[in-house]
């Protein structure tokens, strides 16, 4: 820039930021990011601590790639671990061996990894539930919602080819499953598991295969999802909690510098800094227990990671016997069902947004979040939600849970069953009412003031309890939500009504038939006709932290 | 009314008048470090120490590197747990210090900045659609249809290739997924890496369970066709009190003496199927808890599996030893849409 | 890092075997025919009062049990030695209880039903041994994967079986209880007789499993060896609980 030669810098550093200045305009950039303000809460660094766990895999990752050796050729293991020494198996498997024994710091890395990869699928997993839960998928976050899922999506696959390299007895069943559920898929499933696996299972190249997804093209994927995510979080701005002075056209918060560099910097650290405790302190993967891969043996407590095992349960609590030929194609729906219903399921999660805004018919941009009561039909979706997940994901551990609790097998696998179609029903309910009662003592709270337990006996002799009145903060976080009313399915110009205009309107009816509305204007002040005490009170009486906390 | 409630349709929302107005950013809380500049200095100080640690921790992780050179497991345990404890602490120490920094010295005053909507403003969308309808002038992309239409037909080739040239992955599948290399008269042996020995029909007592591979397993040179083969033909040889065997007679023949071998491999997703409980007779499998009833032909008594376990034919052969009477007769393994064709 | 017990066990046994054991063999012969009828009477006594309410008067069997005839003393030694019987409730399987007869009263015990009909004896100390002279501890492990990790896990944690039986972990499981359970094949666990595993086999899978219940934990704390389960239940309980911890820590207001 012109006004550089101007301005003579005199110190190191200042030479250095004028020479990258002149060449990279970084005054620029700084000048409009430098304090870019983002608001403060701890749900909102979820998404942080599912990304450094990735920096966090990256780092880690890159270390591992020097020492494994992606190949199914096979050697007789000569390490450290004695039960092991002398025996066949592939290279694979006893590079992972050498990794864990015999490199200082190889273990550390290897399950500083692996932990950080369960991490980064699970903070990412509660990110989505977050954003879901307080409605900051609509309008205009509904694309970064998409990218998000995918991200999700390829954190699973990520995790899973990585779960497979060490091609220990383990993971080589779970392939084994893959390969199942692939040959499964009527007409193409066997090609596609020849493809795969370059052949007949388990073949010896897929390692290789996965290999190169795992270091390659997924952290490539990542990369750029998470470019674009982060990107579309710089267009949009942070959403943030509905309260005082925080509205949809402005975002209220600390500047990006220094705060928040200093924080999300500092918090980087700290989520490295737990993973590397974790990975010090507590066993994953010990992979030498497991044994190389062999396609005879199998180990009691087979299971996937956790990410994928809701996929393992969907399969467990399939019924029995569904085969079912048609005109000579058999088609094994035990394996089929629970697929279909999976990506069914995946489906409604990438969809929700679009499927909300058509049901509110509301095109407005929203940057202020909902609190989760305040969406009671929204909260209660997404708990029957996570209540299906969970229940897929308990479905995996059914033999633990036998075993640990003494109890029958057959009798857990069949309740999970009954579990998976009654739980997210009862769920649903549930929390529905529980948001709905949760409002209505907000509106209690707004009306007439908190309960203070004090009880007072009146002249007359009539006791009461003294309210407090809540200050203006609080009674704005209380009443500041939106209302929707529920639609009525209406003809259209040709004059009928279309059976998309009735479904939306059932929607429309389950989602604010049961409503709370605001407290209004009317309201307040009738409430507050016949009750003397100044309604609003100027100063915050309570630590505005105990309101932001409370339930 | 806001901006953005103008001009976008509100759907369904109703219009609530709120009974105050928004007070506005609530007020600012003054910290102890903001009071006090005693507290100040404490803090500093506080997040130097955490600095500090996080040197020692660097240290520690680098002795823990030299300290431990590997000669037994016990190195490589102190190994990760000491740079791991190293390691960490030289990362939460960081990561403390400068959260601990952000807290207590830097400023808590919440600001409030504009949000602008996404959509852009009508001049910046008009000069868009300008620069485009000039971009389409210039090339002729709608006139020129004939240009437009080869060109979309050359991008949808072009990708072609790119997905052919992936053909080789894996070969034709053909009919490898139903057959197995159990022949007649090849012999069972015990699964072990060394290749097995063959098994006498008097070394299987009532309640004893093999696992059996074919014996001409050991003669596949290919690593990976050996595993492949393996994974197919492992098989399950139990002895039960013939008693209690529920036997179709069309397969009275294919046991002997109580003797009966069938698949291990599980026809749901083909993990393989090894529990076996001696006085139930029922087999479970570990990965998704399909139940077969072995004295029943491994029936499907339970979980998700569809088809029962492909019974493997056995004999005895001129010195004793189990043998099979030839092939399973129908494909192992997870079922696939053309199991049933030959 | 098990090195050292290693050689100081190798140590122990040359000794015994080059001092005690000519010793032991010459004169075990004779005194043992003697105390063996007196075992088998005081075995009976016992059996009667203990067992036969439920196995017949000469374990023959009754509606409470199954015929003793031919199941030897290493069954009577593994049932009774691990406490499983005399069983108590009835259940899909017998529980490990405190074991309630002395050493010598089991003895007694297996002597009496080992008198009925040959079965499998209690195993030789040499089979028992987990260090020493040509213990392959790969060759155990490798067995152990195939013959037992389907139901008891790779590395003795125990797994489910159907209808509320189970395969008990092994951790604890002594050398001469792991070695009987094998060779009878106790409630619903198959047998593997001396035909399919060798009592050397049986040796080296002995041996592998003591080596892995006595090895330190190279990576920490195992969370009970179940796999992945425990580990992703750790990452989100604890793992993912004490980050949101932090994150509550860093977005609270300091005083």
């Amino acid at each position: 820039m012109s006004t550089a030669t101007e301005q003579k810098p005199t110190t190191f550093i200042g030479g250095a930021a004028n020479y990258l200045d002149e060449r990279l305009s970084l005054g620029g950039v700084l000048k409009n990011f430098g304090r870019k303000v983002f608001p403060d809460h701890w749900s909102f660094m979820l998404g942080e601590v599912a990304m450094y766990s990735f920096v966090v895999l990256l780092i880690s990752g890159t270390f591992l790639t020097f020492f494994y050796q992606p190949s199914m050729a096979s050697v007789h293991y000569e390490g450290s671990y004695a039960p092991l020494k002398g025996a066949e198996m592939s290279i694979a498997y006893a590079s992972s061996l050498d990794i864990s024994f015999d490199i200082r710091g190889g273990l550390l890395m290897r399950q500083v990894h692996h932990w950080a990869a369960l991490l980064f699928v699970a903070a990412a997993g509660l990110h989505m539930l977050r954003v879901f839960f307080t409605g900051a998928f609509r309008k205009p976050r509904e694309l970064n919602w998409i990218v998000g899922f995918f991200l999700f999506l390829a954190a699973m696959g990520g995790g899973f080819t990585g779960y497979s390299l060490p091609d220990d007895l383990l993971s080589g069943n779970g392939l084994r499953i893959i390969d199942g559920m692939l040959k499964a898929i009527p007409f193409i499933g066997p090609s596609i598991s020849s493809g795969l696996f370059g052949g007949e299972f388990p073949g010896d190249e897929i390692v290789a295969r996965l290999y190169s997804l795992h270091i390659m093209i997924i952290p490539a994927l990542i990369i750029v999802l998470l470019a674009v995510h982060l990107m579309m979080v710089i267009i949009h701005k942070h959403t943030h909690y509905s309260g005082p002075g925080k509205t949809d056209e402005n975002v209220v918060g600390f500047p990006l510098m220094p705060v928040y560099v200093a924080k999300a910097g500092g918090f980087f650290f700290l989520v490295f800094g737990v993973l590397m405790a974790i990975a010090a302190t507590f066993t994953i993967n010990p992979i030498w227990n497991y044994g190389p891969y062999d396609p005879s043996p199998v180990s009691a407590g087979t299971q996937p990671d956790w990410y994928i095992g809701w996929l393992d349960g969907a399969l467990r609590l399939a019924p029995s016997r569904m085969d079912v030929e048609l005109l000579g194609v058999v088609l094994p729906f035990g394996v089929l069902l629970p697929l279909v219903i999976s990506l069914a399921f995946l489906a409604v999660v990438a969809a929700y947004p679009f499927i909300e805004k058509w049901v509110t018919g509301d095109d407005r941009e929203h940057h202020v979040l909902d609190r989760p009561r305040n969406a009671p039909t929204r909260t209660a979706i997404g708990a029957a939600g996570v209540m299906f997940y969970a229940v897929l994901w308990a479905g995996a551990s059914t033999d633990l849970i036998a075993t640990n609790f003494q109890m029958n097998l057959n009798q857990v696998l069949t309740s999970m069953q009954i579990l998976l179609i009654i739980g997210p029903v009862i769920a649903y309910w549930v929390t529905k009412r529980a948001c709905l009662a949760l409002q209505r003592k907000d509106r209690e709270i707004a009306l007439h003031g908190r309960e203070t337990g004090r009880v007072v006996r009146l002249p007359h002799g009539e006791y009461i309890e003294v309210h407090e009145p809540v200050d203006k903060y609080e009674l704005w976080k209380l009443v500041d939500f939106k209302d929707y009313q529920p639609t009525l399915a209406r003809p259209n110009a040709q004059g009928k009504i279309t059976v998309s205009s009735k479904i939306r309107a059932a929607l429309s009816s389950l989602y604010f038939e049961d409503r709370i509305a605001p407290v209004s204007k009317a309201e307040y002040e009738l409430a507050h006709a016949d009750h003397s005490p100044a309604p609003a009170v100027e100063k915050p009486k309570r630590k505005p932290k105990a309101l932001a906390g409370k339930k | 009314m806001s901006e953005i409630e103008k001009v976008y349709p509100a759907g369904l929302a109703t219009n609530i008048q709120k009974p105050i107005t928004d007070p506005g950013i609530e007020p600012h809380r003054v910290r102890m470090t903001d009071k006090s500049e005693k507290a100040a200095k404490g803090a500093e100080q506080q997040i130097a120490v955490m600095f500090g640690i996080s040197i020692v921790g660097a240290i520690i992780a680098i002795w823990g590197f030299f300290a431990f050179p590997i000669a037994d497991l016990a190195d490589t345990r102190n190994n990760t747990l000491w740079m791991g404890i190293g390691m960490g602490l030289s990362l939460l120490g960081i990561g403390f210090g400068a959260v601990h920094w952000a807290k207590t010295l830097m400023p808590d005053h919440e600001v409030s900045e504009a949000r602008h909507q996404a959509r852009s403003n009508d001049e910046a969308r008009a000069k868009a659609i300008e620069i485009i309808k000039t971009a389409d002038a210039e090339s002729g992309f709608t006139r020129r249809k004939l240009i437009r239409r080869s060109l979309y037909g050359a991008l949808a080739f072009f990708p072609i290739p790119a997905l052919v040239i992936f053909g080789d992955l894996g070969p034709q599948v053909g009919d490898t997924l139903k057959h197995t290399i159990w022949k007649k008269g090849v012999r069972l042996v015990r699964d072990s890496h060394e290749g097995g020995t063959p098994i006498k029909a008097s070394e299987v007592t009532i309640g004893s369970v093999f696992h059996v591979v074919p014996e001409n397993l050991k003669d596949i040179e290919d690593h990976g066709e050996k595993l492949n083969q393996k994974a197919k033909a492992a098989v399950l040889l139990v002895r039960v009190e013939p008693s209690e065997l529920r036997e179709d007679p069309a397969k009275a023949s294919w046991s002997y003496d109580g003797i009966v071998a069938y698949s291990k491999i599980c026809t749901h997703v083909g993990c393989p199927v090894a529990l076996y409980e001696q006085h139930t007779h029922h087999l479970l499998c570990p990965c998704h808890q399909s139940t077969f009833d072995l004295a029943d032909h491994c029936k499907v008594i339970f979980g998700p599996a569809s088809r029962p376990l492909p019974q493997l034919a056995i004999e005895v052969d001129a010195e004793g030893y189990l043998v099979a009477q030839g092939d399973f007769t129908e494909p192992v393994g997870p079922s696939f849409w053309d199991i049933r064709q030959s | 890092m098990r090195r050292r017990p290693w050689a100081i066990g190798f140590v122990i046994f040359l000794g015994l075997v080059l001092s005690g054991g000519g010793y032991a063999a010459a004169t075990n012969v004779v005194q043992s025919e003697v105390s063996n009828a007196d075992q088998v009477a005081e075995g009976r006594k016992l059996f009667l009062a203990n067992c036969a309410s439920c196995h017949g008067s000469n374990g023959e069997g009754a509606i409470g049990g199954p015929s003793l005839i031919g199941v030897g003393a290493a069954s009577v030694d593994f049932q009774v030695g691990t406490g499983r019987m005399p069983g108590q409730a009835s259940g899909p399987q017998l529980y490990k209880k405190p074991v309630q007869f002395t050493e010598e009263q089991i003895s007694a015990m297996a002597a009496y039903v080992a008198s009925l009909a040959p079965g499998p004896a209690i195993p030789d100390a040499e089979y028992l041994r987990t260090t020493g002279d040509g213990i392959d501890m790969t060759h155990g492990s490798e067995l152990f994967r195939i013959n037992c990790a389907m139901c008891h896990n790779a590395v003795g944690a125990g797994g489910a079986l159907t209808q509320g039986k189970f395969a008990p972990a092994l951790g604890g499981v002594t050398e001469k209880h792991i070695y009987e359970a094998m060779v009878t094949g106790p409630q619903n666990m198959p047998v593997f007789n001396d035909a399919n595993l060798t009592p050397e086999d049986k040796r080296d899978i002995i041996a592998y499993l003591k080596y892995v219940e006595e090895a330190d934990s190279v990576g920490g704390y195992e969370l009970a060896s179940i796999g992945p389960v425990a580990e992703g239940l750790f990452v989100w309980i604890f793992g993912l609980g004490f980050i949101i911890a932090i994150t509550v820590w860093l977005g609270a207001k300091a005083n």
